[in-house]
């Protein structure tokens, strides 16, 4: 089965003062039809990057990609027109953000924010758009969608609010919805409806889904698929029960061992030691390679690349792998 | 002898008043909080946005005052007649770690200067004793010596709570609040921190405040755990009990929407709804509108706090005898 968007040896470079720093530095991951891909990594991974990377929202001026493609059913969205590429902005793929709250536009009724998309790419006006923002709002589970249409962001609550940008990701039917980070500014129960109300949406309008988390929990409840990212790099994709059953890179281990759990007594938290580096810090070969117990010589000669490890799973720590497929013969 | 409570809260109220176009109305932050806490233990408070956690811990370092009921620190009254005065007295044995760890620090003041500020204010040690106390809690914290001369921009998130954390322990406190001390922080810098505050808390014997809303950080930390929902807390157990047995229904919803990294975990049902407006808070028990098991009732009677069994009390009706 050919991906619906895949995304090949992306580097991204932004500008600084002393002159272009790595943002991301050769991504490849794939998202097929009706998928739901996790991507999983701490501040500076390049998970955000990376998603808006795919709808080309950087600013012209301060970004360059030196490398790469973003194939989207066989198109590359680095090498489209700008026209086609605000086609398929909103209507082939969506995005949702963290802060519904800095997404809406505070002075616009909730139903002129959403009937704009539908303007723009359906071409729906008057009472066709209203029948749809009342429908729309409807799918998404806001209580009595017509009155709720005509109120201000601000009436509502933070949940509230991410449904509607949700209903407003949605209007298009889009074939993929990106979501960064879409529940880490909620509340745990209202998170667990937003991710219950994004389950659901995606079997309905088998749509596929990017999920872009920082919490394990979030992504080990709803993606079938995950990509484990780390200052820039991918270290690890794999379905989701193998990452957690068997995590290949040591990074991987780490931070799964590092979430406090809820029925565990040990006395301490397991830790990753060290710190995360910044984009600009020099380090030779493997970018975890500071923080790795498992480190050894040849960790630092050359930055490592992606190898498969099996079924589906693989990973950027070649000295692992081996290790791993000698004890298993 | 029986340890007195280091920290008694009996029946904390707090309002603010809320202008909006319609006039003034009254926002019950805190209905009625009562809780204690003994030396060398960690109190874990949680609960999610609006539940009044961290209005109950900046009342309780004195930072706003209480509109009603009473908070007994060391055994003094901090909240009576004589409040002020009364709080001078326990000041400095008592400090406060927020969330954080960027809007905590001058951003054009050396750390150096930043550790010992509270050192400086109170003006008792020489300049010998200063630096060398600063030296001293540099190393408590796990952080380079020579950071003293460096300013917080140069050091990343996690590093930047440990400075706020030597900093809050300069006076040599006996207990802390500590309000989402790691929630800003990545998973991996998160670890870290937690288990610093529990290697200090065993090196010198400090008693926590630890407000959270997650509530497996909690559990890393706490000793007894409160819930709050709504301004009021609705069941105080030991840690192992509230998570293997949780007693009230928002207790155990709220455990039940945390996401688990297990992929083969099976949740329950969500919980539906949301907080209430604390505006207009809800008649009888605040969770009622929310709970699958509320009955008449929980309409119209408020539950109280009662004991449920060895250490644990619960707010709910489903528990009265």
């Amino acid at each position: 089965m050919s991906a619906l968007l895949s995304i090949r040896n992306l580097t991204v470079q932004f500008r600084v003062d002393s002159g272009w720093v790595t943002a991301i530095d050769d991504v490849s991951l794939d998202v097929n039809a009706g998928d739901c891909v996790g991507v999983v990594g701490e501040s500076g991974s390049g998970k955000s990057v990376t998603a808006l990377s795919i709808l080309q929202l950087h600013d012209r001026v301060t970004t360059r990609m030196p490398s790469g493609s973003i194939l989207y059913q066989g198109h590359d969205l680095l090498r489209i027109k700008g026209s086609a590429m605000r086609r398929i902005r909103g209507s082939e793929i969506a995005m949702i953000f963290q802060d519904p709250m800095s997404s809406l536009n505070p002075v616009l009724t909730i139903a002129d924010q959403i009937s704009e998309t539908l303007r723009q790419h359906q071409g729906l006006t008057g009472a066709a758009a209203r029948k749809r923002v009342v429908e729309l709002l409807g799918l998404v589970r806001i209580p009595d969608a017509a009155r709720r249409a005509d109120d201000y962001p601000h009436r509502l609550s933070g949940g509230m609010r991410q449904r509607v940008m949700i209903a407003m990701a949605i209007a298009c039917k889009p074939r993929l919805l990106i979501a960064d980070e879409p529940t880490t500014a909620l509340d745990v129960t209202i998170q667990a409806q937003i991710l219950e109300l994004l389950r659901d949406l995606r079997r309905e309008l088998s749509m596929s889904v990017m999920l872009i988390s920082h919490d394990l929990g979030v992504i080990a409840e709803f993606a079938q698929r995950v990509v484990v990212m780390y200052a820039g790099r991918v270290v690890e994709d794999a379905p989701v029960a193998q990452l957690f059953r068997r995590p290949v890179h040591p990074y991987t281990m780490g931070l799964i061992a590092a979430v406090p759990r809820l029925d565990s007594d040990a006395l301490r938290l397991t830790t990753i030691s060290g710190r995360i580096p910044g984009p600009q810090e020099i380090i030779p070969g493997c970018r975890f390679s500071p923080r790795c117990a498992l480190v050894q010589e040849g960790c630092l000669d050359e930055p490592p690349s992606m190898h498969p490890v099996s079924d589906g799973q693989s990973a950027r720590c070649p000295p692992r792998i081996l290790a791993l497929s000698e004890r298993h013969g | 002898m029986v340890d007195q409570p280091i920290v008694e809260v009996r029946d904390l109220r707090k309002t603010f008043a809320v202008k909006h176009a319609g006039g003034v109305s009254t926002l019950h932050a805190l209905s009625g909080v009562s809780f204690e806490i003994t030396r060398g233990e960690t109190l874990g408070l949680v609960g999610e946005s609006g539940s009044g956690k961290t209005t109950a811990g900046r009342i309780l370092v004195g930072l706003i005052p209480a509109t009603g009921g009473s908070v007994r620190l060391f055994g003094a009254d901090i909240t009576g007649a004589e409040g002020k005065k009364q709080l001078a007295g326990v000041r400095s044995r008592l400090q406060f770690v927020f969330q954080d760890p960027y809007a905590s620090l001058n951003p054009r003041m050396r750390i150096g200067g930043a550790i010992a500020e509270p050192i400086d204010i109170v003006g008792t040690h020489s300049r010998k004793d200063r630096n060398d106390r600063v030296a001293e809690l540099l190393e408590l914290v796990g952080l380079p010596r020579n950071s003293i001369e460096r300013y917080p921009h140069e050091f990343s998130g996690g590093q930047r709570q440990r400075i706020v954390i030597a900093r809050a322990l300069a006076l040599n406190p006996e207990f802390v609040v500590c309000d989402e001390p790691v929630s800003a922080l990545d998973v991996s810098m998160q670890a870290q921190i937690v288990n610093l505050l529990l290697d200090l808390q065993d090196r010198l014997g400090l008693s926590y405040l630890f407000i959270a809303h997650d509530l497996a950080v909690v559990r890393a930390v706490s000793t007894r755990v409160a819930v709050m929902y709504a301004g009021s807390i609705v069941e105080t157990a030991p840690k192992a009990q509230i998570y293997s047995d949780p007693q009230h229904p928002y207790s155990r919803a709220l455990l039940d929407a945390v996401p688990r990294a297990d992929p083969d975990f099976v949740r329950h049902p969500v919980v539906a709804g949301e907080v209430p407006s604390l505006l207009d808070p809800p008649s009888g028990c605040s969770f009622h509108p929310r709970c699958g098991l509320a009955m008449e009732r929980c309409r119209v009677e408020r539950p109280l706090l009662q004991d449920s069994g060895p250490g644990r009390r619960v707010a709910c009706h489903l528990f009265s005898r």
